[in-house]
């Protein structure tokens, strides 16, 4: 079987600044981690492979330094890695990281099924796999912490807030999981070694015939206008007592503060 | 730290010291209290390579020496003691066949123990034959094609759980250090079987066990080298592993040491974190500087063994000696900065300092080390 798993490199959280003119993460210097939630893809990736047999390919669109994080996949296990890098995939949102990455596995071609983390631990709109799904039509299914492969369907489960779904599905397919899917293994001395050998090829956006248009910051529909802390709320106040006392109060303070009449 | 790594040897660190913070720590308080075999974690450690270090790539291996195989063994027992006890064991048993098993028995048992199939465990010792190893009273009587071997192993670490075991017994009780030999017994072998598990003051996550050879028949092939040179393969072996013991006292040492001055630095009284004060920042100097010294002296030994040095029994003796003398003080002095929290089990310096105590008794009492020493030193000497 042929898994493609997406992967995103996060600044870790303690060293991120802000570009003040396009509002997005300078990324370029920062020490950057694979985002936890693809690690998670890549390990339900590994457990899939060990079962199944097949090869694991991990992708990645980002700047040159993403090309560690890649190395880091192929010290957990993974048999190849691909680095989609080009000037013009910066400042990309959403729509135009999923045009991207769906390009580049339209050239890979042959998959069974694509993982991808539930969501990024920077941006966290979750939405980069169900949008992947889309453009490669594929069917999707997300949050699995399960994934069983049965006479060529992919059997998974997922968690939704109150319970557990079981999804069947034909292949190829996209998953994206949560952590629940297992626990990350480390990597081992052989896979460090392997990872240094590694050759990983970098694809520009020629290479995967992307349009212009469709990538980085001009292929992004929405724009990051601005990330700010929330401010801390002061005065707060908590109020106490029976059912009746609370509503006496709370409306006092509504009507003093002259939100009530 | 300010050893020069090269990239491999940076990546077994890293690995170990993962294992160890990640998989070891969370565990480690509960194995001791539970004595339970970490098989878990065990299992992980092959799938890490952790075990092959050592071993040569032809027999599954990774092909590295003793020195990569310490910085490994350092890391594991920062994390616990007890664990890089279980593993440093297994490596230790696989040297007499490593140095002196032929072809047939380098690739029947290296390279399961290289992948962690199969644990080791060197028995040697006795109830008679602590100190005094050569006063050992098993019995391997040849009998056709096979030998039989009679005698109870005291002390055996990994006593019941390893599938391979290197036993040292006499073959002609005549010669006497002469008349000895080594054999490999399996797990399975008619006439084997375990006492019960000893209950210990630390390294509890390791397992120790009495070895009980009654009858046991294994067939000729299982003699290691030819009969007569089991003395010499015993010693050798601990030559060995003797480092391994120091990076053992090392790592320890060196988890107390960050215990103590995390602990140090957030504990107020008299209106100051406790390290600000001369009495608690000098022992925490020493301390410190026992470590980096101890590291250096394991760390040169082993280099040295791997420069294929041929007579080494000195240095390898100095290298336990320093290194499990000084994590016995280190550990104590943790427990002393961490003051009566240092005493609860609810801190973690208590068991390494429980932990610390058998680096001085086992792979040769430090007694033993000093009187190889004070040998080595008559000898060196020559004729004055």
């Amino acid at each position: 079987m042929n898994f493609i798993v997406c992967l995103k490199q996060v600044p870790e959280t303690e060293s991120v600044k802000i570009d003040k003119k396009t509002g997005t993460l300078i990324r370029a210097g920062v020490k950057g981690i694979i985002n936890p939630y693809d690690l998670y893809a890549l390990e339900a990736a590994l457990r899939l492979k060990e079962t199944y047999g097949g090869q694991i390919t991990v992708i990645s669109m980002g700047p040159p330094q993403t090309e560690e994080a890649l190395r880091e996949a192929i010290s957990y296990g993974a048999d190849k890695a691909i680095l989609l890098s080009d000037r013009l995939f910066a400042g990309a949102d959403t729509l135009a990281t999923s045009y991207t990455l769906a390009q580049a596995i339209k050239k890979i071609d042959n998959f069974d099924l694509v993982l991808c983390g539930k969501e990024a631990i920077d941006g966290n709109t979750a939405q980069v796999g169900p949008e992947l799904a889309q453009r490669l039509s594929l069917p999707y299914i997300t949050y699995v912490h399960k994934i069983k492969i049965e006479n060529g369907k992919v059997i998974a489960e997922r968690s939704l807030e109150d319970g557990c779904q079981t999804l069947t599905s034909s292949l190829p397919a996209l998953m994206t999981v949560v952590k629940e899917i297992g626990q990350v293994r480390l990597p081992s001395i052989r896979g460090k070694m392997q990872a240094k050998k590694a050759h990983i090829s970098t694809w520009g956006a020629k290479d995967i015939f992307a349009i212009e248009e469709k990538i980085g910051f001009t292929g992004s529909a929405t724009r990051v206008i601005k990330i700010f802390s929330p401010p801390l709320r002061e005065g707060r106040e908590i109020i106490s007592g029976t059912a009746d006392e609370q509503v006496r109060k709370l409306l006092g303070h509504l009507q003093s503060q002259g939100i009530l009449k | 730290m300010i050893y020069p790594l090269t990239e491999e040897q940076q990546m077994i660190k890293e690995t170990a010291r993962r294992l160890a913070k990640e998989r070891i720590v969370p565990r480690r308080t509960e194995l001791d209290e539970k004595e339970e075999f970490p098989w878990d974690i065990l299992k992980e450690m092959a799938e890490l390579d952790l075990f092959g270090i050592f071993i040569p790539e032809a027999y599954g291996g990774l092909g590295f020496g003793c020195f990569e195989n310490a910085l490994a063994v350092e890391e594991i027992a920062w994390g616990c003691a007890g664990m890089a006890t279980t593993y440093a064991a297994s490596g230790l048993a696989a040297y007499p066949i490593l140095l002196f098993g032929n072809e047939e028995q380098k690739t029947k048992y290296l390279s399961e123990i290289a992948k962690g199939h199969k644990l080791a465990a060197f028995a040697l010792s006795e109830s008679q034959a602590g100190s005094d190893a050569s006063a050992i009273q098993t019995t391997a009587t040849a009998n056709g094609n096979y030998y039989i071997l009679n005698g109870i192993k005291q002390w055996i670490t990994g006593g019941g759980e390893a599938d391979v075991y290197i036993v040292i017994a006499v073959t002609d009780k005549q010669k006497g250090t002469r008349g000895v030999s080594a054999f490999i017994v399996e797990k399975g072998d008619p006439g084997l079987s375990f006492g019960k598990k000893e209950r210990k003051m630390g390294i509890r996550a390791s397992v120790t066990r009495e070895v009980i050879l009654g009858d046991c028949r294994i067939p000729k092939e299982r003699l290691i080298g030819r009969e007569g040179i089991g003395f010499i393969i015993a010693m050798r072996t601990l030559d060995y592993s003797r480092p391994g013991v120091g990076a053992i006292g090392v790592g320890l040492a060196q988890g107390a040491l960050d215990e103590a001055v995390k602990y140090a630095k957030q504990r107020y009284q008299f209106g100051q974190p406790i390290i600000s004060f001369q009495a608690v920042g000098h022992m925490l100097a020493e301390m410190a500087t026992q470590i980096e010294a101890a590291r250096a002296l394991v760390y040169a030994v082993c280099r040295y063994i791997d420069a294929k040095a041929k007579d080494f029994s000195k240095y390898s003796a100095m290298s336990k000696l320093f290194a499990s003398d000084m994590a016995m003080k280190v550990t104590t002095d943790a427990v002393q900065i961490l003051g009566g929290c240092g005493y609860t089990k609810d801190y973690p310096v208590e068991k390494m300092m429980r932990d610390a105590k058998i680096l001085q008794i086992y792979e040769g009492t430090n007694q033993i080390q000093r009187n190889i020493l004070a040998q080595a030193l008559n000898k060196e000497y020559g004729k004055v």
